[in-house]
């Protein structure tokens, strides 16, 4: 069955009915990260493919670099020195979107369209339709979308929707040298990651597992970890993220209610302009405006 | 490497050691985790940081740098004092029932016939005792006093786990858990791979690491084997294609030899080089130089070379000492030489000791630098600041700069690790006026030519009798050339079983080098690659991965050399009666009329077991040589000796022989080398993954993921030093200093040794003076300028710093 459906499932803001006549199956990018040699091979295809360079940097004295995700890296790698039982561990993880299956972002999205997820459960923004209120900043509980300062846009990792879209694996998954990141349906790489548990565990790692948080209704990029029981160690992966109460109840119970303020503010306004004429905006103002720009 | 890259996954343990293979290597890495993943084999990192390879190991194991002999010996020591060798093999495929000659000595560090004021030895008592038959003598039962075994137990005796603690700061409980899991593959049905790189071949000792390795490997009964060997990553896409072809200043391609300065004598020449078996039955290959060395005049010279002329023996050079390049840049500074041409090469950046060759260049009469790139070399004399402080006005060095082509820009063939020829085709037209650098190099030889042909000179001969018969003669074709190293039949070539038939016709490409000839017939631009474009076509252009074993042997897919063979000395994986020691791991066997398998036998084909020729075929006795005999400079059996710049100021060993007692060091180096009371911390110096050389800095996707010169210090010695990560540092050694940003980390510890506490200083080496990631300071401004006794490759790996805050 194809993974490479286009059919949204979900749209920011909007009520539309999604499209239901064709099935996809879920995809998954897994991270193995006990498996990750923290080469950055995947740093520079994510660059490559999709025509993003951010400036060339300073170093801050750790390896990282870029030190942070931003609206041209969006995926970098975290070093994180741990002693663990087994002594000293050099922990490296990709760090990227997890394409949740429950999407903070897109929950909080106002813009609509600006943020989709696809029926193979890939989480795209749409950047023309982006306004660049940052609500999904807020709402996403890995801290990962970017503001950019040039077009005043949201930028994260597309999962390669464009590649997959074609029947392509993912760049990053393509270009990894050891195979730490692979690519395909949920339920394969659910499987290829049990493989990979059991024969860490082989190795001493009694707690190593799969992270795939519950929180966010699962996630479409999952990590292999050694110590699944602990995966703050690995740069502050979240134990339980879950979307923002603040995303929710907006999102939720409070909507009406907005909306219904909204509407009132919409009518409130138009209330005054019968009754006031138009809002005469000053030169000054209007100067300012300019000079801005 | 004796074996290939795909052939680690078949590896039941996994040393990296002497390199960083997931750093330097990610790609050929993923054969470490395919052996892990699919054979359960466990994998060690043993190194002086914690490197990258080090973060997905089993086990990690921390030594000082330059200690890799005391390490291994020690592992010698063990495997022979708990007896865990593979035995049979031992006794039937090394050197070790072998009677070494009365007179050969290890006393306090030396070896018999030192000759201290020439630093040189008299290796006449690193022989075998010759019996009345001319033959070496052997003790089977290994017993007698001087047998090779007995001489190896009591030379490794004194390396016991406390002496290796003591000396490599390893502890000792780590010690032993490695030398148990190197123990666990002396069984038939179990290997080791080491991986190497230049961790191991940049020292004073360098190649006396890898025949350490290589020796465990030849007691475990590993080489030979599917998943094991000796393994040297090398560090450039075709290094291993310039080795090949003769990249060091005596050798000529395929390893044959220049003569030296006294071998004026052809015959003389060729018997020095056509070994005469050391034991009765022996296949001894080397026996067949002079069809190479005929065949390789003939492809030079043409029909200039005869019979008569000694095939020109007169016009090769005859070496008075070894040009390497700490040779050339001590004649250069001393303003003996004067002119240079420098094709893909950055020595400024590249070679120890930064002031030193600055000045050395700054006494040329004229540098060529033939590079794609705008090198740091090819601007020597500009003035860049902190980063390049000298005067242009005072330098008159003229500079001569051809643009060349990248790899991606040409065809070719590119030689890796695995000696696996693969051709590739041209991605994308040069830029500008870059040319290949064939054609670069055929444009001078042909100017030369002329001026030669019209105003003769000294020494014309080679000159004007050099082959050249290109379709395009200012620009030879990768394809002709590629041909020309394969050889072809200068006449018809008689079938040796049946002389009224000829196996090859006039002018048709050769199919081995089996058929070359040394009466002139045959030509042949490279023995070892002939094979790799005969009459059936370009055997580097296949592509066919069908891999019949499993073991990962696909003889389908490109060209391996010597004769398409993929593990070395393949034979060795049969017991003497020619049964595979592992039967899931057969690569070859002999079949009662012939021998045959997976992998072109490494063997005389038709030798039966019962004639009891040895497995490896290029060596005089047919054996594996635990003692080398006279083939290295300081000694038949590797003993450790300090670095130059040792951090503990002793040798724990034997403190009156420090370091190298047979490296090469020019006098007035001697002075440029530090002390621990002024440079007290061992420092090495290295690559990082996000980079390649000096080259990737050119870029900017590498010069993004690693933008600025950084040096490595553990916590410790940052707390000492008052250092924070993200602190401007500067390191200074006895040549220089640079400065970098600190990166404090946990993964290098402090060691304790002989008593004293040891820190690290890591030093990568990726930045310099041009390109677009941020300037930085030439991280050889600090090294040595002292190599490897035997290949003068420099100690880039150990030396002494001081490091404080900026």
């Amino acid at each position: 069955m194809a993974l490479q459906s286009l059919d949204i499932t979900r749209r920011s803001a909007t009520t539309t009915p999604s499209p239901s006549q064709r099935k996809t199956q879920e995809v998954v990018k897994l991270i193995d990260v006990s498996k990750c040699i923290g080469c950055k091979a995947c740093q520079a295809a994510c660059m490559e493919w999709n025509d993003t360079r951010d400036k060339i940097g300073t170093n801050h004295g750790v390896l990282d670099n870029p030190m942070d995700l931003t609206a041209n890296s969006w995926t970098v790698m975290r070093y994180s020195e741990v002693e663990t039982g087994r002594g000293l561990e050099w922990l490296i993880r990709k760090d990227g979107c997890m394409h949740c299956a429950d999407p903070g972002c897109l929950k909080a999205c106002p813009a609509p369209g600006a943020i989709v997820q696809y029926s193979n459960g890939i989480v795209d923004f749409q950047e023309e339709n982006c306004i660049g209120c940052g609500y999904c900043i807020t709402g996403c509980p890995f801290n990962i979308p970017r503001l950019s300062g040039k077009d005043g846009k949201v930028y994260k990792c597309t999962l390669c929707s464009d590649r997959v879209a074609v029947g392509l694996e993912p760049a990053c998954a393509k270009t990894c040298p050891t195979g730490a990141i692979v690519f395909g349906t949920k339920d394969d790489m659910i499987h290829h990651a049990e493989g990979r548990v059991a024969d860490l565990k082989s190795r001493g790692f009694a707690e190593a597992g799969i992270y795939d948080p519950l929180g966010v209704g699962g996630t479409h990029v999952m990590y292999v970890l050694q110590h699944a029981d602990k995966p703050g160690i690995y740069h502050g992966l979240p134990k339980d993220p879950s979307v923002s109460a603040m995303v929710t109840l907006w999102k939720g119970a409070v909507k009406p209610i907005a909306s219904f303020a909204l509407a009132a503010g919409v009518f409130g306004a138009f209330f005054h302009y019968v009754t006031k004429g138009p809002n005469e905006v000053s030169e000054e103002i209007e100067k300012e405006f300019k000079d801005e720009k | 490497m004796t074996n290939h890259w795909v052939d680690i996954k078949n590896a039941n343990v996994i040393i990296v050691m002497g390199g960083n293979a997931a750093e330097a290597h990610p790609c050929g890495f993923k054969w470490v985790t395919e052996a892990k993943a699919h054979n359960h084999a466990t994998f060690v990192v043993v190194d002086p940081r914690f490197t990258r390879s080090a973060a997905v190991a089993d086990l990690y194991v921390p030594l000082r740098t330059g200690t890799d002999i005391a390490f291994l010996g020690g592992v010698i020591n063990y495997l022979l004092s708990r007896d865990k060798l593979q035995h049979e093999y031992v006794k039937a495929y090394t050197n070790a029932p072998f009677i070494v000659k009365e007179g050969y000595e290890f006393n306090d560090g030396l070896f018999s016939g030192y000759d201290e004021a020439a630093r040189t030895y008299d290796k006449s008592t690193w022989a075998y005792e010759a019996g009345p038959d001319g033959y070496a003598r052997l003790d089977v039962t290994m017993q007698h006093p001087r047998c090779v075994l007995q001489l190896l137990k009591k030379h490794y005796s004194r390396y016991t786990p406390e002496a290796v603690s003591n000396i490599c700061g390893t502890p000792g409980d780590t010690f032993l858990k490695v030398c148990e899991l190197i123990a666990t593959t002396s069984v038939p049905d179990r290997t080791l791979t080491f991986l190497y790189a230049v961790g191991w071949t940049q020292h004073s000792v360098g190649s006396q690491m890898i025949r350490t390795a290589a020796m465990v490997q030849l007691l475990l009964g590993n080489v030979g084997m599917a998943g094991g060997g000796v393994n040297a990553l090398r560090g450039h896409s075709n290094i291993q294609g310039l080795t090949d072809l003769g990249l060091m200043s005596n050798l000529l391609p395929g390893y044959l030899t220049l003569p030296g300065e006294k071998e004026t004598d052809y015959r003389k020449y060729i018997g020095a080089r056509a070994f005469k078996p050391l034991r009765p039955g022996q296949m001894d290959y080397w026996q067949n130089y002079e069809k190479f060395h005929v065949s390789l005049m003939k492809s030079w010279f043409g029909n200039a070379a005869t019979k008569d002329n000694n095939w020109c023996f007169d016009w090769l050079p005859k070496l008075d000492k070894i040009y390497d390049v700490l040779q050339a840049f001590e004649l250069m500074h001393q303003g003996k030489l004067n002119g240079y041409f420098c094709q893909g090469f950055n020595p400024l950046a590249s070679i120890p000791n930064k002031a030193k060759l600055t000045a050395a260049l700054s006494r040329l009469k004229y540098l060529v630098v033939i590079d794609p790139l705008d090198t740091e070399t090819s601007c020597f004399w500009e003035n860049h600041g902190k980063y390049n402080d000298v005067d242009p006005a005072r330098i008159q060095t003229e500079v001569i700069r051809m643009p060349s082509t990248c790899f991606a820009e040409e065809n070719g063939s590119l030689t890796n690790s695995g000696r696996w020829l693969q051709w590739h085709y041209r991605g994308a037209p040069p830029p500008g006026d870059a040319k290949p650098d064939a054609e670069i190099i055929a444009g001078i030889f042909l100017k030369l030519r002329d001026m030669y042909r019209k105003e003769g000179g000294a020494f014309p001969d080679p000159i004007l009798s050099l082959t050249w018969d290109y379709d395009i003669p200012h620009s030879p074709a990768p394809e002709e050339l590629a041909k020309e190293y394969n050889g072809k039949a200068l006449a018809d070539l008689a079938d040796p079983k049946d002389p009224a038939k000829a196996v090859l016709r006039k002018g048709q490409q050769l199919d081995g080098f089996i058929q070359l000839r040394a009466d002139g017939s045959t030509s042949c631009g490279c023995w070892i690659f002939s094979g790799a474009w005969t009459e059936k076509g370009n055997m580097m252009a296949r592509r066919d991965n069908s891999d019949p074993s499993g073991l990962g042997n696909t003889l389908g897919w490109a060209f391996a050399w010597p004769a398409n063979r993929r593990i070395l000395y393949n034979r060795a994986s049969c017991d003497p009666s020619g049964k595979p020691w592992d039967p899931n791991r057969r690569l070859v066997y002999w079949d009662g009329s012939k021998w045959t398998g997976f992998d072109v036998p490494d063997f005389k084909p038709d030798s039966a077991p019962s004639e009891g020729m040895g497995p490896f075929i290029m060596q005089p006795e047919g054996v594996g040589r635990l003692f080398a005999l006279d083939k290295m400079a300081e000694g038949p059996f590797p003993e450790h000796y300090e670095p130059f710049e040792t951090p503990i100021g002793t040798n724990p060993l034997h403190p009156k022989v420090i370091n190298n007692p047979a490296a090469r060091v020019f006098r007035d180096d001697m002075k440029d080398f530090g002390k621990s009371r002024d440079f007290p911390y061992a420092a090495t110096s290295y690559r990082v993954t996000e980079h390649f050389h000096f080259w990737t800095k050119h870029t900017r996707i590498s010069s993004i993921l690693q933008p600025e010169q950084y040096v490595e210090i553990g916590e410790d010695l940052a707390k000492e030093k008052g250092i924070k990560a993200g602190d401007r540092v500067k390191v200074r050694s006895k040549r220089g200093f640079i400065e970098a940003v600190a990166v404090v980390t946990k993964r290098i510890r402090p060691l304790q040794v002989n008593g004293e506490t040891v820190h690290h200083v890591g030093i990568p080496i990726h930045w310099g003076f041009k390109g677009i990631a941020r300037n930085g300071y030439l991280a050889n401004t600090l090294t040595p300028f002292v190599g490897d006794a035997n290949t003068q490759t420099p100690e880039f790996k150990s030396f002494l710093v001081n490091i404080e805050k900026a």
